[in-house]
């Protein structure tokens, strides 16, 4: 233990900037970053898949509202979004007496909120999109095989619309990393708040930002493999062999 | 309703899209065992009655019947539609179809793919359905493609393959589609084989088809559509090779 | 009614900085795109790599990071450099770093990886038949871009550039973060100052969804004019 910390001391001596409590300022950061991101996107990928399909319906007055819902979130900057969850919840009716009060009042659930509505605005149109792609014939041949439309639904259609859709939600993970940057905007200390910091603290733009760069650059290639590699698994059907 | 032997009954279907009326009235009746193959020019109909036969296409008029039980139906605003989907979900178990372009489901292996409907419409057992399914796999001759993906196989492999998956549901009657009509020549004569031998162990089939040797050989009833209509039907031996109407003999007539 | 409390002037005028900005970055990305582009089917091994770095490190850090490291390393730099002056030369001549400027400046240098991509997946996916066929009759290779090539990329970039498009208008708010006075930025002011967020936030995003609206139509008809000849309407 003690060879491990004089080493990492010699380390970081004879730079001013990243000390190991700045360091753990960054650390702290790809905490709040990964938890924010992480719970947002499970969240609302949740959310998304009955919403793609209710997408679908033939009733407008289930279609248009769900429509409504993904043009504004996807047409509006995240940062509006975010203003008028974090400023607003204060005033939803009998919000402060309730149970939920002691978490709002923290920046980092309206961040959640709102990061989570925004994802699943965008994962509906995706998988609505990949729902839509799904071959004519395949749907033929499950009607003409007896399936009811639930069974076909959840045998034929979601689970090729799923694999189809990989690419795509692949790059709105990736999104939703870089739009978490703006959480700092609203006092929380993810990663860009840990840099923002560190940069007011010492005046250091280059070594602040150019760090935390390198760290976000790490984290996307690190989601672009796992994607690449959930594809090469799960889409091998489509690719002929030899 | 007593159950009547004739497992498929079409009476009087009509069918129009839009300004055009493609179906003027055809009816057909197949017994336990009959081979029936459609014929006709491409626009004939032949391949819409096929798929109003399991309502695919929605008959505009017309009644259908499975050992005499006949589908109901409704009027709605959009037009004419089964009044009860349960019903036509427990027919089409019994009415298995074959696509011209194979349909086979692209996310799973042809494995998959037999089992599918058998464990979730039917609820068979899935170790039953896969014992079954390698059984069907063998007889198609595609024991060794088990585990392919579609877009793995040759378009016959891929004909054979969706052959066995109709086989699966054990079917009372099966439909085929012109199912050899996306195949390489070459590739042809395996798929009309198959379908050879389903039907001399007596399945009832209905065939839409332009191979006129199969027509010949195998089927007990050839139905010559021209326009939405029957222009001639009967026995292949007649109908073939001693056709009445005029247009049935420049159908038949050799294209050189 | 537009009054707002008093804001009323100020978010139209932010909302001025708002388009004008758009309008701007996205200029300056159509020009690096198509430079990317170039770049990237360039035979040349280092422009190749050069191009590739460039969109690679482009997608894998947010905006707002790349904002402020060109905001704020930017204003340090104009910094040393006032200092330098004054020293040596005794010049005391004090340089703000524009805020504007660096908006546009990011902004424009992000998109312009995303149009780079877009560009180049267009030009490859024009068919070579066309390009011979201008070869044959003699054109040179700017006469070949200009008139062959060109025109038939757009068909295939323009569902991306308007994607991008949309993506930039979106990306403007986050200038409000380095301190320019967007709409935004406006109507966060005015919010946290009178307390009645929704009064101010609402009208801004409805205007995002308005200038969204207006850039699709203007894309449906350019799209129209790119596919004359390509069959569908």
């Amino acid at each position: 233990m003690l060879d491990i910390s004089t080493w990492f001391n010699d380390i970081l001596a004879g730079n001013l900037i990243f000390t190991a409590q700045t360091l753990g300022y960054y650390w702290e950061g790809l905490v709040t970053t990964t938890q924010l991101v992480f719970l947002s996107l499970v969240i609302g990928l949740v959310m998304a898949v009955p919403l793609a399909v209710l997408r679908g319906s033939k009733h407008q007055w289930i279609r248009l509202p769900i429509y409504l819902y993904t043009y504004v979130f996807r047409g509006t900057p995240l940062l509006i979004q975010l203003y008028i969850i974090y400023y607003g919840v204060v005033f939803v009716d009998g919000i402060q007496e309730s149970f939920l009060w002691p978490l709002l009042r923290e920046a980092f659930y309206p961040a959640l909120i709102a990061f989570t509505l925004n994802t699943a605005a965008y994962t509906t149109e995706i998988f609505h999109g990949a729902i839509k792609a799904t071959a004519r014939g395949e749907i033929e041949a499950a009607r003409a095989y007896g399936m009811s439309q639930n069974l076909m639904m959840r045998r034929i259609i979601l689970p090729s619309a799923f694999r189809r859709a990989l690419p795509a939600y692949g790059n709105e993970v990736i999104f939703m990393l870089h739009a978490s940057a703006i959480a700092s905007v609203v006092t929380l200390m993810d990663l860009t708040g840990a840099a923002r910091f560190v940069y007011a603290r010492y005046y250091a733009p280059f070594e602040a930002f150019l760090f935390v760069a390198a760290i976000y650059l790490c984290l996307t290639f690190a989601i672009l493999y796992f994607f690449r590699f959930l594809e090469k698994k799960l889409l091998a059907h489509l690719r002929p062999l030899s | 309703m007593a159950a009547t032997p004739i497992p498929l009954e079409v009476r009087n279907i009509k069918k129009r899209f839009g300004e055009t009326e493609v179906l003027k009235g055809l009816s057909l009746k197949a017994h336990k065992g009959d081979v029936i193959t459609l014929i006709g020019a491409s626009g004939s109909g032949k391949s819409t009655f096929l798929r109003c036969m399991n309502l695919l296409e929605q008959p505009d008029e017309g009644d259908l019947l499975l050992h005499g039980e006949e589908i109901r139906f409704k009027q709605t605003r959009y037009g004419r539609e089964p009044a009860d989907w349960k019903q036509v979900v427990r027919m089409r178990a019994k009415l298995s179809m074959v696509f011209q372009s194979f349909n086979l489901w692209a996310h799973m292996t042809l494995l998959e793919n037999i089992i599918e409907a058998p464990v979730h419409v039917l609820g068979q057992p899935k170790k039953e359905a896969i014992e079954h399914a390698r059984a069907l796999l063998e007889r198609v001759g595609l024991t060794a493609r088990a585990d392919a993906y579609p877009a793995q196989m040759s378009g016959g492999q891929q004909q054979r393959g969706a052959i066995a998956r109709a086989l699966a549901m054990n079917p009372e009657v099966m439909l085929f589609d012109e199912p050899t009509s996306a195949l390489d020549p070459e590739l042809v004569g395996d798929v009309l084989k198959v379908m050879r031998d389903l039907a001399d162990e007596g399945r009832t089939m209905v065939v839409v088809t332009h191979e006129m040797g199969f027509a010949r050989d195998v089927s007990s009833q050839v139905i010559y559509l021209h326009q939405g209509l029957v222009e001639e039907a009967g026995h292949p031996k007649e109908v073939l090779n001693n056709p009445q109407s005029p247009r049935l003999k420049q159908f038949l007539a050799p294209k050189y | 009614m537009l009054d707002l409390q008093g804001y009323g002037p100020r978010l139209l005028e932010g909302a001025g900085v708002t388009i004008q900005l758009a309008l701007l970055s996205l200029a300056l990305a159509l020009v690096l795109g198509l430079v990317t582009a170039s770049a990237k089917m360039s035979r040349n091994r280092l422009v190749h790599a050069t191009a590739t770095v460039y969109t690679t490190l482009i997608r894998g850090v947010p905006d707002l990071v790349l904002m402020m490291l060109l905001f704020f390393g930017g204003q340090m730099g104009v910094n040393v450099i006032s200092d330098m002056l004054y020293d040596n030369f005794g010049i005391d001549y004090y340089i703000s770093f524009n805020a504007f400027a660096a908006g546009v400046l990011t902004i424009g240098f992000i998109f312009g990886a995303y149009m780079g991509e877009t560009f180049r997946g267009a030009f490859m996916a024009v068919d070579n038949g066309q390009i011979e066929a201008g070869r044959a009759y003699g054109m040179n290779n700017w006469l070949l871009f200009r008139r062959i090539r060109f025109p038939q990329m757009m068909r295939h970039a323009l569902p991306g550039l308007s994607n991008n498009w949309m993506v930039l208008l979106k990306t403007t708010a986050l200038v409000s973060v380095i301190g320019l006075t967007d709409m935004v930025r406006v109507a966060a002011e005015a919010s946290r100052a009178t307390h009645e967020p929704f009064v101010f936030l609402l009208p801004v995003a409805a205007a995002y969804l308005v200038i969204a609206s207006v850039s699709e139509w203007i894309f449906a008809r350019l799209q129209k004019r790119y596919n004359i000849g390509f069959g569908g309407h």
